[in-house]
């Protein structure tokens, strides 16, 4: 045991070291030699690395991105959040070298993670500058006219509609394009995570777990949260994906580890937005977690479960700690192991804090 | 006009010099067609037709080998941009590969993929190739068995198969010369017509054969354009080569029957080879029994226009090597795996030097019986030609793999 943690800090270290090296030397590993290329996932691994700047988004940054809007005050002392998004087309890359013809919101795959409190006035306003008609479909309540469907805000190009309702009710949520085709606007990335603070206010009985998942009170500051869009991509349009991701680039979380905290929790607000595939999944090496469907309780609807699968536009909140585990690298996939081998794989680089 | 004064009025004719003004009518033309290609690529004109659509991109799989180290693919590209190769699955999972060598392939361009993978030996495997544009190239393994090297080891042992299914089977069927040899009149005419019909049921194996190789290589050789001209091409050469001395008849007619069955034999070797290196089928004693039954008519044929003469026995040695070892190196070559243009290109010679024979087969027939003063098309010819075809047909089902 203690050799094997060896070995792995040292070859976490040389990962850090040289993130970009490492990955064009696939041929020295003969078939039989035990000793991997890569901590985890051997030979099985996209060749290369995106250009993130040319993307214009970071999957590491994106886990973090909170898009808050603007903030202002209602007459009737409400507080409104307002949102500008604008729908554009915009080629992405994939996986290293893949490139794909994307519809997107904001210029980014997955949209904005868009994030309000429980009971504030929202106004998103959306322009579309894509070469397709869009909508923006909010999974929440709100009226009928304010649906984003074709006939109720749907935009065509060089429009503009603002959207507005109020932010109900709590959880973790997602928004869309409904425009139709359905199944072309979502699969060309046309969506973002939705996500509705619980007001500690409104649930006095749990207002301290309310306060641990409002974004910005000290109780949230110890967590660290996460957020997870898991999507693919049918790069050769026949229906089927060739790319699974978190966040869209395929095995970027293998190469590039997400740095945890050892002694905090951890909580991801998880959502499944994978076309063509009946469902997806969410599982933790290593570990257990507590799982939120839909994110709308502040009490577990699942304890201590190590995989949770979601359908389409199906999502959670998942909370774990790593603190009585020793430092290093876990892993977690989706438990479809094709969807892991063709991109849907990630690690936890899970050490004790820097500070 | 005879042959003899138009020689020599053309003779008697003064050649026109080549004068200055015929040398620019040759530059002129040259000329044109440059200035038209560089006015087409200075000016981008083309680009009015430019309607956004990715590029058209094509990547053919030639040959496969499997070993130790993991799979190697060789991938030629083809369509309207250079194709690039942005990442490679194996089984529905991203792998690591190495590409040699590396950049994106022009048309025509070929390159290697080695790809490190664990393949499980008798199983099936799919390579996928995915290119910058996310266009998909499939490849399926259908049996996963270990390339054959080319080993001495291994080189001795297929030299005897091949010996066996090409050289064994000829030398069987030339054995009846002799009882043949009494034949006269209407059996010579079976014999014959059934030499015709063996050799019409090869030209449309190796025609049929060459065609599905054609079709497998990379669109830009033209798979069944470039199968249909070279085998005109073999026919033409062979039919004027064997005509320089008028129609050939005795052991030169022989040695065409012999030439065209040896090169079918080369393309016979090259498919064994080829089915075994891809596991797609077993070595067994049935099958190799069936190219042998096969074969055995062939040595009838190339025995058939000799019943007149009185060849030596060297003749009939050589004839027999003719006809049945380029079976040994056809073996050799499809073993380790080729890519397919070059068995294309082999049974497309094949198919024109049988066709050639064919014809000479023909006339000659139709010659021996003109000079017994019989007609050629008798019950017996036409008996013949059906039992050619019948029996090549039949003894076919025992060796398709």
């Amino acid at each position: 045991m203690a050799t094997g943690g060896a070995v792995i800090t040292a070859l976490t270290a040389t990962q850090r070291a040289g993130a970009q090296a490492p990955t064009m030397h696939p041929h020295q590993a003969a078939l039989g030699e035990t000793k991997p290329s890569h901590y985890g996932h051997g030979n099985m691994i996209t060749v290369g690395d995106v250009d993130l700047a040319r993307n214009g988004f970071d999957p590491t940054a994106l886990l973090t991105d909170w898009e808050r809007g603007t903030v202002s005050r209602l007459p009737d002392g409400r507080t409104l959040r307002t949102f500008e998004i604008v729908g554009e087309d915009k080629e992405i890359e994939v996986a290293p070298g893949i490139m794909f013809p994307a519809w997107t919101f904001n210029g980014r795959v997955p949209g904005p993670t868009l994030r309000a409190t429980e009971g504030e006035r929202l106004r998103i306003v959306f322009k579309n500058q894509g070469s397709h008609t869009h909508t923006m479909h909010f999974h929440g309540i709100h009226s009928a006219r304010m649906d984003g469907i074709p006939g109720a805000g749907e935009v065509l190009p060089g429009g503009e509609f603002t959207y507005e309702f109020d932010a109900l009710p709590f959880g973790c949520h997602l928004y869309h394009c409904h425009s139709l085709p359905l199944k072309r606007h979502i699969h060309k990335g046309m969506y973002g995570a939705f996500i509705v603070d619980p007001d500690p206010e409104r649930h006095p009985e749990q207002a301290l777990i309310a306060r641990t998942r409002l974004l910005g009170t000290p109780e949230n500051k110890n967590w660290q949260e996460l957020v997870m869009v898991m999507n693919g991509f049918d790069t050769n349009f026949d229906n089927e994906n060739e790319i699974y991701a978190v966040h869209s680039v395929a095995h970027h979380f293998s190469k590039h580890p997400i740095r945890i905290d050892r002694a905090r929790p951890v909580r991801i607000y998880l959502v499944n937005v994978l076309e063509f595939d009946l469902i997806n999944s969410f599982h933790l090496h290593a570990n257990f977690f507590d799982y939120f469907d839909h994110g709308t309780t502040l009490t577990p609807t699942l304890k201590t479960v190590d995989t949770i699968m979601q359908c389409q536009a199906q999502r959670g909140i998942l909370e774990f700690t790593y603190q009585k585990h020793e430092t290093g690298l876990y892993m977690f996939h989706a438990h479809q192991s094709e969807f892991a081998e063709l991109g849907w794989m990630g690690m936890f680089d899970v050490a004790e804090a820097t500070s | 006009m005879s042959e003899v004064t138009r020689a020599q009025r053309d003779a008697a004719r003064p050649r026109p010099p080549v004068s200055g003004a015929s040398l620019l009518w040759v530059v002129l033309p040259l000329l044109a067609l440059v200035l038209s290609t560089v006015w087409l690529v200075g000016s981008d004109w083309l680009r009015a037709f430019d309607t956004g659509a990715p590029p058209v991109e094509k990547l053919t799989f030639e040959r496969t080998i499997l070993d130790g180290d993991g799979i190697h693919v060789t991938v030629r590209a083809g369509g309207s941009e250079p194709v690039t190769i942005a990442q490679v699955q194996v089984d529905d999972a991203y792998w690591t590969f190495r590409q040699e060598p590396p950049g994106p392939l022009d048309r025509l361009a070929a390159a290697w993929l080695h790809i490190p993978y664990p393949w499980v030996l008798g199983e099936k495997h799919e390579i996928k190739v995915v290119s910058k544009t996310g266009t998909t190239f499939k490849k399926e393994i259908e049996v996963a068995v270990p390339t054959p090297q080319p080993q001495i080891g291994v080189l001795g042992p297929q030299a005897l198969l091949g010996a066996f299914v090409g050289i064994v089977p000829v030398v069987i069927g030339m054995l009846f010369y002799p009882a043949l040899r009494g034949f006269g009149g209407q059996r010579m005419n079976f014999l014959l017509a059934l030499t015709v019909g063996l050799l019409v049921f090869l030209f449309i194996d190796s025609l049929k054969e060459a065609i599905e190789f054609g079709i497998k290589a990379a669109s830009a050789f033209q798979g069944i354009a470039m199968v249909l001209v070279v085998a005109a091409i073999a026919f033409i050469v062979l039919f004027v080569v064997g005509r320089r001395h008028g129609t050939p008849t005795g052991v030169a007619l022989a040695a065409y029957i012999a030439l065209g069955i040896g090169l079918h034999n080369f393309g016979e070797g090259l498919a064994i080879g080829a089915a075994f290196a891809a596991g797609v089928a077993g070595l067994g004693m049935f099958l190799v029994m069936g190219f042998t039954l096969h074969n055995v008519t062939e040595g009838i044929g190339i025995v058939a226009p000799l019943l007149d003469s009185r060849p030596s026995f060297p003749t009939f040695v050589w004839l027999a090597l003719l006809a049945g070892a380029p079976a040994i190196p056809g073996l050799w070559l499809g073993s380790v795996s080729y890519a397919p243009q070059w068995s294309a290109l082999a049974l497309a010679i094949g198919a024109g030097a049988i066709l050639q024979v064919i014809v000479e087969v023909s006339a000659y027939l139709a010659q021996s019986a003109a000079k017994r003063g019989e007609r050629w098309m008798t019950p017996s010819a036409l008996a013949g030609l059906v039992v050619g075809l019948g029996v090549m047909y039949a003894t076919a089902i025992l060796v398709k793999v």
